[in-house]
């Protein structure tokens, strides 16, 4: 056990994670850690293997041999990609909700922290791309999760919507203390609401702080001079309100 | 009414109150071609069970099984499109088994009655069959039914909740295999699948709750398959596809209804 492992805050780590998919090399000794209270977000272009690491971590693609720690006893929350539920399934939000064996009172309190209580009895084909996403959440939260895993969570919401979801999973971290895994496509508004950054491209390409990152010569060369300019751009803006504290970085692995 | 009737219509109860639950994941899973591919092979599973002397039940029940466990690697192989693939299985299966029949001259069936089903000629041994293996195929759908509806909702959803998803799919295969293979004597190999999909999906609009669902699919069942009957008795209409079209009928007024 590294120096790193012994962290009582480690919740779950990949180390030196290979995975092929059809005989093309996906992910390349990929290491990544999780702790407790930290948002840790996956950065990097479309078919960087992103989700496959998700789904190496949450043991969807197992892997031999086993290439992923985690913290004896700890339980996962996952909040999927590409989720719907097709019309012809009559379904409520709290059915939905409800697949497992969890209390109906457990139930209304999750949607409620979630902010879609008042949609509790509606039917799931109805709601709109946010709606849908804070109800999936609200699945994954009622398992009492230590790490929670989500993949692309604003996909498919506006982008008001998409604030308001990444200060929710903020807040909701603050408040559990969870450790948080997410997949993010949207590089402008995760900069300013992570604690560390992994810039995934098969391989780990650089990875610490917002900052750090996005001055990485590997992340300008992936996603281009002109994001990182405008990103430049955006964090100037954002620091100047008020959210100054987003880009603290909470604790960064020893090196 | 004539104690035959009596036992067709215990026999047509009996399948549609488990072709009913069953139906609606087909119909949740998009399965209904795939149901009708195990179902074609079905003709091919009746050859075997003559030619090998074996029981035809049994031999529909494999040949459907074998059918579902090859089309599972093809279609994940993605070569072909999976309506090609089962296109090629569900019609090469039916000839195959019409060719095989033709092969045992020495052997007379009644091929319309397995091809469209022959209700009027169940027997009690046929009712007390399909009691009991609706009553396992219902228990064991009952204890799936949570992690099933996971997992037709978003599967790697299921496996990251450790639901064993690979091993609930198999037991779903043998469960429609064996509905197959019950639901075969009433209307028929080439109408099994509309007693699996046509009562589940006419129960959609009635309902807001999956379990409400199946619970309507297999009264909708049940009820197609009293008007059916009926209309057989009294019109001497073709027993199996009138069942179909009392289905139907059905199916057709619930679109009348908004969906909740």
């Amino acid at each position: 056990m590294t120096a790193a492992e012994s962290s009582p805050n480690l919740l779950l780590a990949a180390r030196e994670v290979d995975y092929h998919l059809g005989g093309r090399k996906i992910l390349d000794r990929v290491n990544l850690q999780v702790h407790s209270g930290e948002i840790v977000t996956l950065v990097g272009p479309n078919g960087a293997g992103k989700t496959t690491l998700l789904k190496v971590l949450l043991g969807i693609h197992p892997s031999h041999p086993p290439q992923v720690w985690r913290k004896p006893g700890i339980r996962l929350g996952y909040v999927p990609q590409n989720i719907s539920v097709d019309s012809v399934l009559p379904l409520t939000v709290s059915r939905f909700l409800k697949l497992g064996r969890e209390s109906m009172g457990a139930i209304m309190e999750t949607l409620e922290l979630t902010g879609v209580v008042h949609l509790h009895d509606a039917p799931v084909h109805g709601l709109s791309g946010g709606e849908f996403k804070r109800m999936v959440l609200a699945r994954a939260m009622l398992g009492r999760p230590d790490v929670l895993v989500l993949d692309e969570p604003v996909q498919g919401v506006d982008y008001a919507g998409e604030i308001e979801l990444y200060r929710l999973i903020g807040t909701l971290r603050d408040r559990f203390g969870w450790g948080v895994l997410l997949v993010s496509h949207d590089l402008h508004i995760v900069m300013g609401a992570t604690d560390r950054v992994v810039c995934l491209n098969h391989h780990v390409c650089c990875t610490g702080k917002p900052d750090h990152v996005s001055n990485h010569p590997e992340f300008k060369e992936l996603f281009g001079d002109h994001v990182v300019k405008s990103l430049a751009l955006y964090h100037h803006r954002h620091r100047c309100d008020d959210h100054g504290e987003h880009v603290t970085l909470k604790r960064e692995s020893p090196i | 009414m004539a104690d035959f009737m009596l036992l067709s219509w215990l026999a047509g109860l009996g399948v549609a109150a488990v072709s009913g639950p069953l139906g609606c994941f087909v119909v949740w899973r998009r399965m209904a071609y795939f149901g009708d591919t195990m179902a074609h092979g079905g003709l091919l599973g009746v050859a075997m069970g003559l030619m090998l002397h074996a029981n035809l039940t049994l031999g529909v029940v494999v040949v459907s099984c074998v059918i579902a466990l090859v089309l599972l690697p093809l279609q994940r192989r993605q070569a072909f499109a999976s309506d090609t693939l089962l296109g090629i299985l569900s019609h090469g299966t039916l000839s195959l088994g019409l060719v095989v029949l033709g092969f045992m001259s020495e052997v007379r069936i009644d091929l319309m009655g397995y091809l469209f089903g022959d209700i009027l000629a169940v027997s009690m041994a046929d009712v007390i069959g399909i009691v009991l293996g609706g009553g396992v195929v219902l228990s064991i759908l009952a204890r799936l039914w949570n992690p099933l509806l996971l997992m037709t909702i978003h599967e790697d959803l299921a496996r990251a909740e450790g639901v064993p998803v690979d091993r609930i799919h198999l037991i779903f295969m043998l469960l429609i295999a064996l509905v197959i293979a019950m639901t075969m004597k009433i209307v028929g190999i080439l109408l099994v699948t509309s007693m699996l999909i046509i009562p589940a999906a006419a129960a959609r609009n009635l309902v807001r709750s999956p379990e409400a669902m199946a619970l309507f699919g297999a009264l909708i069942g049940m009820l197609s398959v009293s008007l059916g009957l009926a209309a057989s008795f009294y019109w001497d209409t073709p027993s199996g596809p009138s069942i179909v079209v009392a289905a139907m009928v059905i199916f057709i007024s619930s679109l009348l209804i908004p969906q909740k």
